[in-house]
Parts: C-alpha cells; structure tokens; sequence
C-alpha cells in the first residue's frame, strides 16, 4: 500500500503573463480550426500541440495518445490589456489605496509598520489578515493628499461592470496596469499580498491562456459536421475581435472605434470567464442559449465541485418509483423485470459451476435470468445477443466472466435521498416482479422516510463478494430493525397494520373455526390452538389475542402498557378494563391489545423485546408475518373512514356551541376587567400581557371542553377513534378538529394582531380584542369556516409552512456540517475513537463504550428477567 | 485581580500529572504513539495549577452523564 500524502499546505496565487508565457507550447493568432480537409490548423484553436482527443492520433508535444496526453496550454497576445473579472472589486479598493501619481499606499510609515505587524502575528498563527487588509484599504482611502509624493487624489467612482472612473474619465485597463506596476513590494504585502506570488497588476490580463483542446473537445454530430464546445466559440470571439483590434490601430483609426474595440475585447474576455456577471448581458449561442463558459463549468450544483467531483454517476444502478407490497418480506425489494434484465452479477467460472452457467448463456439476454456479457480469460469483453448465446455458451471455460441478469435472491442496496441516517441505505434480497416500480413492505418506510405518492429510490447491485458480504452481514434490512438513533425498532407496523392489530387483538369477541383459519391463510400453523371455549350450538371458538399468538415466537414473555392506555390515575394492571395492560405468557397473549406500543415503527415493545432476546432473523420473521396478520385482520374487521364518522348528534353541538359561547363571554368579561383595571397582573407580566395569556387560556380550555364534548359520542365504534387511539395515524386533536371546533390560530404562539390599523380585518370594529377578531375558529373543518375563520386559519397554516420549510433547509446545512465533521471518525476494536492519521478523539466511545442500539434500558425490570431466564435454564439442565 | 483556585470550581474536571512509568502504560495500552493522544496546551491553567512541562502526559477524570466517570489523557504540548 502506498502511504498517503499529506497536504502540507496550498498557496493561492496569480499567474503571471511570463508564466502564462511560459506555460504555452503555441501562440494562438488565427481564429480557424480545421481547414478544408478536416486537419487543424497549425496556430489555430485546435493545434495539435495543444493535445489529442481523435482515437488513433498521437500528442505533437508529449507524445502520448488520448487519454494519456493531460494536454498542454497555448497562449493568445491580446492587443491591450483587459480586466479580469473575478477582481473587480480587488482592483477598486488598491486604486483607492494608492497614490494617483506616485502609486505609493497611502498611509504614513508607522502605519504601515504596525499593520505589518498585526498580519505576520496573524500569519504565524495561521489566521487570516482579509480584517486587517480591509481596514489598510479603508484607511489609505481617507488620505486626500498623498503623503509621499504630496499629489492630490481624485476620487475613484467604481461603475458596474468594470468602470473605474476618475475626474468624469474612464481609466483604462492600461493606466490601471501602469500604475499597479509602480506599486513597491513592501506595500503590496500590507495589502495582503505576496508580490512574489501575486501582483497587483497581474490582474490585468496582458495574455490569454488558451485551454488545452482535452478540456473543450469538438464533437462530429451525425451529419459529420463538427459541432465546437462553447469555450471553443468564446475564443473565436476573442482572437476576432483582437486580430480587428490590432488592424484598426495600425491603420490608425479613429479614438472611438479604437475604444469601442477595447470595450468589445474586454467583454469577450469577460464572458469567457464568467457568462454571469450582473450588468454584462450574457454571450449567447446561435440558438439563444447562454453559453457555458468557464465560472459555469466549476459552480453550482451541476459544476465541477459539487457535480463531478463530491458527486458521480454510478453503473449497476437503478431509479424509479415505489410503491406498497404487503406481501413482501421487509428483507425484499420487488425488482421490474425490464430493471432486472439491464443490471447484472457478475460471476466468475470455474470448475464447478460450469454447466450451471451454460444454462444462463444460452438464455441469452432476452430471455430472463439470463446474461448480458461475457468477459473472456484474456479479459475480452464480449456483448451476448440472442444469435450468439448458443456458441458462446459451448465455449465458456473457467477463467471466464459473466454478466447475469438480476435474480431472486440477489443482495442489492436500496436507498432513498436524502440520505441522512444510515438505514437510508439497505441491503435488500431482489424479488423480480411485473410492473414498472420498485416494490417494498411498508414497514420500512419509516427508516427511508418513504411514502408512495410518487417518492423515487436508488437501487445498486455490488459487484464483488466482498461488498456482497459486507451488505449482508451489516447492511441487512433485519440488522438494522434497532436504530442506533434511540435505541428501539424503527422498523415496525404503520396506518393499517397497527390499526389491524388493534382491531384483531382488542376484546374478546368469538371467531369461528373458519374465520380463524381464513386469518392465518397466509402461513397456516402445524396445529390450531386450543378453543377458548364453545358457543352454545358446540361449535369451537377463539379470540383474536389467541390468533395473534400464533405470530409471537414461544417463550416470549412481556408485560407492558398498551399506547391506547389512559394512564389512569391508579392503574389496575390485569385488571384494566380497557383492555390497556398487555402480558404476554411463553408466546401467548393473555391480556390487552396489540397496537402502536407493541408492533409501531418507534415504539414497537414487542419487536424490541423479540430482536433482543431471540435474533433479528426471528424479529423480521415476525414483523413479516405480524403485517400479514394484520391486513388479515383489518380485512376481517372492515374499515373504512368517511365524512360521517365526523358526524356528531345535535345536542352534542349544541353542548359544544354552549361552551364556546360562554368561552367568549368570558373573553368579553377579561376585556372589560382589563379596561376597569380591575384586571390583577401575573406575576413578572405585563397587564396586556396577562390579558392576552388569560385569554387564550379561556380559549384553549373552550376547544379542550368542545373536544371532550365530542369525544364522549364518538367512541370505539368510530373509525377515526381506533386509529387516534390506537397510534396508528392522527389525534384525538385532529378529531376534535374535524368534529367539533377548530380553537385558535396563533402567529408565533401569540393571537393573530397583524392586519390593519388598530384590526386585523375591516370586518372588526378598531381596538376589538374579542375572539373573533383575533382568530378564534368556532366552527369545525366539517361545519366549515366563516370567511373571516378561513382567513385567520390561512394565517395560521402560512406559518406551519414557512416554518417547516426553513427547518428542513438549516437542519439540512448543520446536518452537512456535521457529517463532513466527523464522517472519518471511527470506533476502533479497543473501543477508542479514532481519525485516519490514528489521532483519538475519544478513549472510549461515547464515554462509556455503549452501542445504543444494543442496550437494553437500564431498568430493574431487566434484572428480574435475566435471573427468571438463568433460573429457567438451570432448572432444564438438572 | 486575585488569583483563585481553578481546580477549585466545580466544572473543571480532576486533573492529574503521570509520571512518565504511568504515560508509558498509557501508550502501551492504546499501542499509540504520545503524539497521538489529544492535546493540552502548556499554558493550560489547569495544566498551569498541576505544574506540567512540555511532553508530560496528563489525565483527567470527568463526569460523565453516561458513565458517571470518564477517562481521558492528554499530551502537553508547547
Ligand atoms: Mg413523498
Ligand atoms: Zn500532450
Ligand atoms: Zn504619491
Ligand atoms: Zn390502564
């Protein structure tokens, strides 16, 4: 292995015109490319000595062939001197700084004396000087009179784009270069400068570097025409208008059309550096497009940093949409077919396996598993087609490679942007299936984050055994059910399935022996349970906890509240009569409901318990077979949510319209106390600040009554009910919402007051502080808002959006800050906390070397358990 | 301005000074080298307080909210 290189450091700096010179194996004078016969011209754009890209062809400077040849710089003379855009602003605050005349810096010697000394300080601490360099540029400005020289300065009026005008006249880029050159070096190094590396007056260009031909090749379209890369047509710009430039001045024209030339030149070289400068309309092609010059190929997104260099196309890979498969395992995917037969495995021949590939070759690559290449012993890659499959496969031998299509069973990577966790990306098995999408159980939506309404995700194929065994050994759908984020499942049952266990386990209704064996169709067990007992005609029955059983690996022992739970100020335990207190007996579900706290994704008592004490090959057993259960479940029971289920009988809406009411007359009493001054101030308040509190809690508490109201007739026989209740998705809060009164909307916690002078809509008198006025919604979403209610709700809702959108954009940049932070860190296998160079960051991970997602709460329930299992095993063994 | 005790406050951990048998152990126990433990500069006042030289190791006992006590070693560095 070779040792990597440290960067010891990296200087900035300018170039020089000698080295541009120096650095150019041919001078660029003629605009042309290729000549007649397609040959390029010798001194033109395309010389061969600025390196290859024709196949065949080889480097008249280096020699090497495309590919090998980096390619090599040419130069162009430019006619007079133009600005470098990219120091505009760098050029205005030096010919500020220094004299008209003399070109000294103007600040007297001590001055300079000290900033020197404030930049080596800086320097030796490896700081940057840019505070102290401003401050220099700013002072020097503030002499009118040049200390040196005694020249009276003008002021210099900067004008975008590239304007420096002095006394009503433009300076030209040459009476800039002329007295940049005059600056002596101690000055420059004040302003912040190594006139070794970097002078002033380089940053007028005198010499264009050409690009070497590598970086902007031409393309030959289908016609033959050739077609030039927009760099290409930027210097052909510029060669013209230098070429006119020198012939005008020769012939000695005119000032104004030398000018006009000047002014030209400097655009062309401008928009060859940067199309996007503000003030400098944009070169364009023939067609209308903007051309892509060279501060276009580096920025953004799309560019070289960000687009070619952090980020890659890859091969083997895969993207489309997904969508819900119940059937799934969570460890699946569900791969289209016409994916499967792009992407391949790659498998070497041997001995063994020949015949076993012979049948894949001779399948062809249109004919499912089959295989799209085969590489020969001497690494020929040949393209299998339907007419070559036959003999190829007669002459594969061991040594040989091929490509096979993707099949049942493979390992792939599976990955959903953006990527901010590690079970963003996981190793699922491929399941080859009809259709255009990828398939997945919805169980592992949460860990992606994914949900199907049109959400797209990557799919890759490692190519090598050992990113095969790294994938399945770590990368496992199943090894990572625990989230090392806190510790517990976060993969587990979502919407119906929680609701299906729900509805399956709760109570204890009687199903019949065919209904029992229609819910475990999917994997029928070796034997039926034990009836629960017998209905009056004979026949057996059982309930739903006893169904659910049989998805509960034996064994398994857990007692736990349900999330359905009411936290019952004593809570009785077996004997809740809401069927809240779960136990579970060797694999047998007594008592209590199944619902978010024992199977959800985040919570899921059960999972965790099962991946703990069995293996997470059990757990994703019985997460497969728990989601199957469910939709049987959820199936057998019936569900459905509609409009009516908001429905609440007239004397409850009334009840509701009685209590807002008196909420607001309440409101109208704090208003007028306060006006009285009768109103006692909280403590460390405000007397409106009391009022506004006081008043949102009578408002508050209105909604909280309305909603109760409201839930005391809708009950478990209402769909929208069991799922609040049972965590499988929305509040009692949503429900109260849809039913009975939406409450408050609130700006930043506080009432709404923003609007008009003294109201917030013209529908108010001025100075109103009732309810109303202030965004109380009275009415529910089913009732329906009054005109002013919508208004106030669009207000509220505004700031629900505003605000998850800048959330998600800063967590975003923090979360790239701290992973380009601590991406390289590593938890070696003593334990320690370790960068690449082998520094420690920490001696212990996280201080106590424990993996979050193997801990196991610290709770003494833990300890009785771990004795009651000693005690078990020892009495198996005597 | 008086000069107070800065071991004395509360949220300055326990700084201790190996003797260079007990850093010796140190690096043996992590098999690194002394330049790879984190730093500590010379002027440290905790490392001031403990009279620490250049090349001393120094350990230091925190709380820890995880671990209740947490072990860490620094290098002294100029
Ligand atoms: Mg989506
Ligand atoms: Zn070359
Ligand atoms: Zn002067
Ligand atoms: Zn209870």
């Amino acid at each position: 292995m070779t040792v990597p290189k440290r960067i010891g450091k990296i200087k900035f700096g300018l170039i020089s015109p000698q080295e541009f010179r120096k650095m150019s194996v041919v001078k660029i004078i003629t605009a042309d490319t290729y000549d007649d016969d397609g040959f390029p011209i010798e001194m033109g754009l395309m010389d061969p000595r600025l390196g290859v890209i024709d196949p065949g062809l080889r480097c008249r400077s280096c020699g090497g062939r495309p590919g090998e040849c980096p390619g090599h710089f040419g130069h162009i003379d430019l006619i007079a001197p133009v600005i470098h855009v990219g120091f505009a602003k760098i050029i205005r605050k030096a010919l500020r700084g220094a004299c008209r005349e003399c070109s000294r810096l103007m600040l007297l010697d001590k001055e300079k004396e000290m900033y020197l000394q404030q930049i080596r300080t800086l320097e030796r601490l490896g700081q940057l000087s840019d505070e102290i360099v401003n401050k220099v540029f700013a002072e020097a400005r503030k002499h009118k009179i040049c200390p040196y020289c005694g020249a009276p300065q003008q002021e210099i009026k900067f004008e975008r784009p590239l304007s420096y005008i002095e006394e009503g006249h433009k300076l030209t880029p040459s009476d800039i270069r002329d007295r940049f050159e005059k600056i002596p070096d101690d000055d420059i190094i004040i302003m912040g400068m190594n006139p070794a590396t970097a002078r002033p007056e380089w940053m007028i260009l005198t010499v264009l570097p050409v690009p070497p031909v590598t970086m902007r090749p031409s393309i030959t379209l289908e016609s033959g025409q050739r077609s030039e890369d927009d760099l290409t047509h930027k210097l052909v710009d510029i060669i013209r208008i230098n070429q006119r430039f020198q012939e005008n001045r020769e012939a000695g024209a005119p000032q104004l059309i030398i000018e006009d030339l000047w002014e030209l030149l400097q655009y062309h070289v401008t928009t060859f550096l940067d199309n996007t400068v503000s003030g400098v309309p944009p070169a364009r092609h023939r067609s209308g497009r903007p051309l892509k010059t060279l501060s276009q190929r580096l920025k953004g997104k799309e560019g070289r940093f960000r687009g070619s260099l952090s980020g890659k196309r890859v091969n083997f890979s895969a993207r489309t949409v997904i969508s819900p498969d119940p059937n799934l395992s969570i460890n699946e995917v569900g791969v289209p077919l016409e994916v499967a037969m792009e992407l391949s495995v790659p498998i070497v021949i041997n001995a063994r396996n020949k015949e076993a590939i012979k049948v894949f070759v001779r399948r062809g690559p249109d004919r499912h598993p089959g295989v799209n290449y085969v590489t020969r012993a001497d690494q020929r890659r040949i393209k299998i087609t339907s007419k070559n499959s036959e003999e190829i496969a007669e002459q594969i031998d061991a040594g040989w490679k091929i490509d096979r299509q993707l099949t049942d069973g493979d390992t792939v990577l599976f990955n959903r942007q953006p990527s901010l966790h590690r079970m963003s990306i996981m190793a699922h098995r491929v399941k080859v299936m009809p259709y255009k999408t990828f398939r997945l159980n919805p169980a592992v939506c949460p860990p992606y984050n994914a949900d199907f309404d049109g959400d797209e995700m990557n799919l890759h194929v490692p190519q090598t055994e050992e990113a095969r065994a790294e994938a399945e050994i770590l990368m496992r759908v199943q090894e990572n059910i625990l989230s090392p984020r806190f510790g517990g499942p976060i993969i587990g049952g979502i919407h119906d399935y929680v609701t299906g266990s729900f509805l399956l386990t709760h109570g204890y209704k009687p199903i019949d022996r065919e209904d029992v064996m229609e819910l475990l169709k999917k994997f029928p067990p070796n034997e039926m349970p034990e009836p629960k007992g017998y209905l009056e005609d004979g026949e057996p029955y059982w309930i739903g906890k006893q169904v659910f059983s049989t998805v509960l690996p034996k064994g398994l022992n857990l007692t736990f509240k349900a999330d359905f739970c009411l936290n019952c100020e004593s809570c009785k335990h077996e004997e809740c009569e809401n069927d809240a207190f779960v136990i579970i007996r060797d694999g047998q579900l007594l008592k209590g409901t199944i619902d978010a706290e024992a199977v959800g994704a985040f919570k899921g008592k059960i999972t965790d318990r099962v991946i703990k004490e069995y293996s997470p090959s059990v757990a994703s057993e019985f997460l497969d077979r728990m989601t199957l259960l469910a939709l049987r479940g959820i199936m057998y029971a019936g569900f459905s949510f509609g409009i009516d289920d908001e429905d609440i009988p007239t004397d409850a809406a009334d009840q509701i319209d009685e209590t807002t009411r008196t909420a607001k007359e309440n409101v109208q009493r704090l208003i007028e106390a306060y006006k009285a001054g009768e109103l006692e101030p909280l403590p460390g308040r405000t007397l409106d600040e009391t009022l506004e509190m006081r008043i949102m809690q009578t408002l508050g508490k209105a909604r909280d009554n309305a909603g109760q109201i409201a839930g005391r007739y809708l009950g478990l026989d209402n769909s929208g009910v069991v799922m609040a209740v049972s965590g499988a998705r929305g509040s009692m809060l949503n429900l109260t919402q849809m039913a009975a009164c939406v409450g408050q909307q609130s700006v930043r916690g506080e009432r709404i007051r923003r609007g008009y002078a003294g109201r917030t809509l013209p529908h108010f008198r001025r100075g109103d502080m009732g309810a109303e006025a202030h965004g109380f919604v009275e009415s529910s979403y089913k009732d329906g808002l009054s005109p002013t209610e919508f208004f106030f709700h669009a207000i509220g809702g505004r700031e629900g959006l505003v605000d998850t959108a800048i959330r998600t954009s800063q967590s975003g940049y923090l979360q790239r800050r701290l992973v380009n932070a601590l991406q390289d860190l590593e938890v070696k296998y003593d334990g320690t906390v370790q960068e690449t160079r082998g520094m420690i960051v920490q001696f212990k991970y996280g201080e106590d070397g424990v993996d979050a997602s193997r801990r196991d709460y610290a709770s003494p329930d833990n300890v009785k358990r771990i004795i009651q299992k000693i005690l078990k095993h020892g009495g198996a063994k005597s | 301005m008086t000069k107070f005790a800065v071991m004395d406050h509360e949220s300055v951990p326990k700084h201790t000074l190996l003797s260079p048998e007990e850093s010796e152990v140190v690096l043996r126990t992590y098999g690194i080298e002394s330049p790879q433990l984190p730093k500590i500069h010379v002027t440290d006042p905790a490392a001031k307080e403990i009279g620490a030289k250049v090349g001393d190791v120094i350990k230091i006992i925190r709380r820890s909210p995880t671990a209740k006590q947490s072990v860490f070693y620094r290098l002294v560095i100029d």
